[in-house]
């Protein structure tokens, strides 16, 4: 039997874990699954008995005993296999239990066959490469790269069962102490629909003001490279790529960006890519789906005429 | 207060992923090599916390000889010393890399004394394994917060903050503690060419551990296949403007 850590909001799963359902079904069943605070309904996603976990100190995340709880879970019912989705605090949390019951971690897995030992196909640079390896352990370790497995929902009767853990206080030390709220106005780059990028080729900070206007003609994000930020022309916040922001837009156009495979990690699940680039050889023409080829300087701001004539 | 930073050397790949013969490794000849984003930031937190707290900052890489020049990198920027745990050139799974650097520690603080925060990246930049900072931290029975975008020494706390949910998570431990970091933590600085003399003459110890088998093992790299896409050249130069606008009414954007 297997294990999933399934993570929620508001007693809804995430589509992360729901994606990783899908893949620990293929490895093998029964599936139990782990929730942590508050039940979730898990029928409709082939899960034979769904453990609701319930302690007094979880209020807060707390990963440590998060990891404890997994931990507990997985002995009690001898899993042969626990699963994660390869979200921040999956993986957080899944190497944490490598960590305290001494076994290895595949993370970001795309694919994975029981053993012994285990095969699987995992990610490597934020999806850019593809990495096949063997899981040498009786109890295999898994996270599911987000996104990357389609849900496939299947009909259970599922059982609930609450589970009361013994939480050490060392377990606790590490919790969320507060949430601090940073929703500013605008749109995020994160769930836009159409995402304005500039990189190197802008040239400036000042550079950006033609990126902002046509950003603000298509209610679009303004995004960057990494050269960007590095440079000091935009924050972090707006950088797109492996150690940025993911994002998967409807449009993306990518102003003045060579299209290195970092930068393309953050943005390969938009829709459709328009590059507009000076040189016709870059790299990103081989990943984009329109081009227009030419100066950035004169090409965005005719877009933006182009858009408000028609207005 | 005394701070270590672990850092992983990496190639730099342009715009595409080329694989050696063996295809257990990327092709390496015509690139340069770096550290992950994540790292260079752990660099920049452990050089600011030294310069205004006083005290020593060490960088510390598992790898082969070449990786030196990540060290001296490291040093350039403000580090005082380093530790070269030097390796044959195949790359170490997660629970041998955690392992080694785990008693390069425990050597280092017998002789000088527990580092207050130990840095990581959150993930290694190619293998991205998401696990060694906290395989370390448990050996050493540490608090560990990850991903980390704020860090700020408080007397004998660090207040860590971390992005979720569209804010931030506070998490407020106390030190001796392990923390992994994320690009965004800090703008690091460029080294000065003083700055690279320096590192020149900067103090680095070398050994070379032994290897633990290796339970996660790679049997090849796989270049994903491209997304088939080849660009539609809409036009050139500000005349493409309008066919440019047709396709964003035709995909419903504009
Ligand atoms: C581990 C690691 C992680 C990384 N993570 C990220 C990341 O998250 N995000 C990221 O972006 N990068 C990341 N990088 C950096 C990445 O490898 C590239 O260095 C970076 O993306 C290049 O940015 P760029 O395309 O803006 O600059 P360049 O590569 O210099 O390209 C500039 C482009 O602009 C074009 N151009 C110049 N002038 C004009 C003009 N007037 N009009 C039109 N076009 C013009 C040029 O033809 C060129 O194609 C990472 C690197 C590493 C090693
Ligand atoms: N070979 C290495 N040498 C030094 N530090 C490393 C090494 N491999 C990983 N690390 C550190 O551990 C972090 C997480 O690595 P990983 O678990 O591989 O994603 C990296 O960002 C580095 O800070």
């Amino acid at each position: 039997m297997l294990l999933v850590l399934v993570e929620q909001t508001g007693g809804v799963a995430s589509d992360p874990s729901l994606q990783t359902l899908t893949l620990a079904r293929s490895f093998g069943e029964p599936i139990h699954a782990l929730v942590i605070g508050s039940a979730v309904d898990l029928s409709h996603h082939g899960v034979a008995v769904t453990h609701v976990a319930v302690h007094d100190e979880l209020d807060s995340f707390a990963p440590d005993a998060w990891a404890a709880i997994l931990g507990q879970l997985a002995d009690r019912l001898g899993a042969g296999a626990v699963f994660a989705a390869g979200t921040d605090r999956g993986n957080d949390v899944m190497a944490r239990v490598a960590a305290r019951m001494r076994l290895p971690l595949a993370t970001n897995c795309i694919a994975v066959a029981p053993g012994p030992p285990v095969t699987l196909t995992r990610q490597r640079w934020g999806g850019s490469l593809l990495e096949e390896a063997r899981l040498h352990s009786a109890r295999a370790l898994i996270t599911v790269a987000p996104h990357s497995v389609p849900i496939e929902p299947a009909r259970a009767e599922t059982r609930v069962e609450r589970f009361t853990p013994q939480l050490k206080e060392q377990e606790l030390v590490v919790h969320v102490a507060e949430h601090v709220s940073t929703k500013g106005g605008g749109v995020s780059l994160a769930e836009a629909k159409v995402v304005v990028s500039g990189g190197r080729g802008v040239g400036s900070k000042e550079g950006f003001a033609i990126i902002e206007d046509l950003a603000g003609l298509l209610g679009a994000a303004v995004g960057c490279s990494r050269v960007v930020t590095s440079a000091g022309w935009r924050p972090h916040t707006d950088q797109v790529g492996q150690t940025g922001t993911k994002i998967a837009p409807e449009l993306y156009i990518a102003c003045g960006i060579s299209g290195a495979t970092q930068h393309m990690a953050g943005c390969k699940a938009a829709k459709r890519i328009l590059a507009i680039n000076s040189d016709a050889e870059a790299p990103i023409m081989l990943n984009a789906d329109y081009a227009v080829v030419g100066d950035l300087k004169e090409i965005v701001p005719a877009i933006s005429a182009e858009l408000r004539k028609r207005k | 207060m005394r701070v270590l930073v672990c850092v992983k050397r990496v190639p730099f790949t342009g715009g595409k992923m080329v694989l050696a013969p063996d295809s257990m490794a990327l092709e390496t000849r015509h690139l340069g090599f770096t550290i992950s984003p994540h790292e260079e930031c752990g660099v920049e937190a452990a050089v600011r916390l030294v310069e205004v707290n006083t005290g020593e900052s060490v960088v510390l890489t598992l790898g082969p000889p070449e990786a030196i020049e990540q060290l001296r990198d490291a040093m350039a920027l403000g580090i005082d010393r380093a530790i070269h745990l030097q390796t044959e050139s195949a790359e170490w799974d997660p629970e041998a890399t955690a392992a080694a650097i785990v008693d390069a520690i425990g050597a280092d603080e017998a002789a000088s004394g527990p580092f207050d925060l130990i840095f990581f990246g959150n993930e290694s930049a190619d293998s991205g394994g998401y696990q060694v900072g906290l395989l370390v931290a448990r050996a050493l029975g540490r608090p560990a917060v990850t991903g980390l975008k704020g860090v700020k020494v408080e007397g004998g706390s660090v207040r860590c903050e971390q992005e979720a949910d569209g804010g931030r998570d506070v998490y407020v431990v106390p030190m001796p503690a392990v923390l992994t970091v994320k690009e965004g933590l800090n703008l690091p600085r460029y080294p000065s060419v003083p700055g690279r003399m320096r590192a020149g003459r900067k103090p680095v110890a070398t050994s070379a551990p032994t290897q633990a088998p290796a339970r996660l093992e790679m049997v090849r790299l796989v270049v994903p296949p491209g997304q088939g896409r080849r660009a539609e050249v809409l036009g050139s130069g500000a005349s493409a403007a309008p066919a440019v606008v047709e396709m964003m009414r035709k995909i419903g954007v504009a």
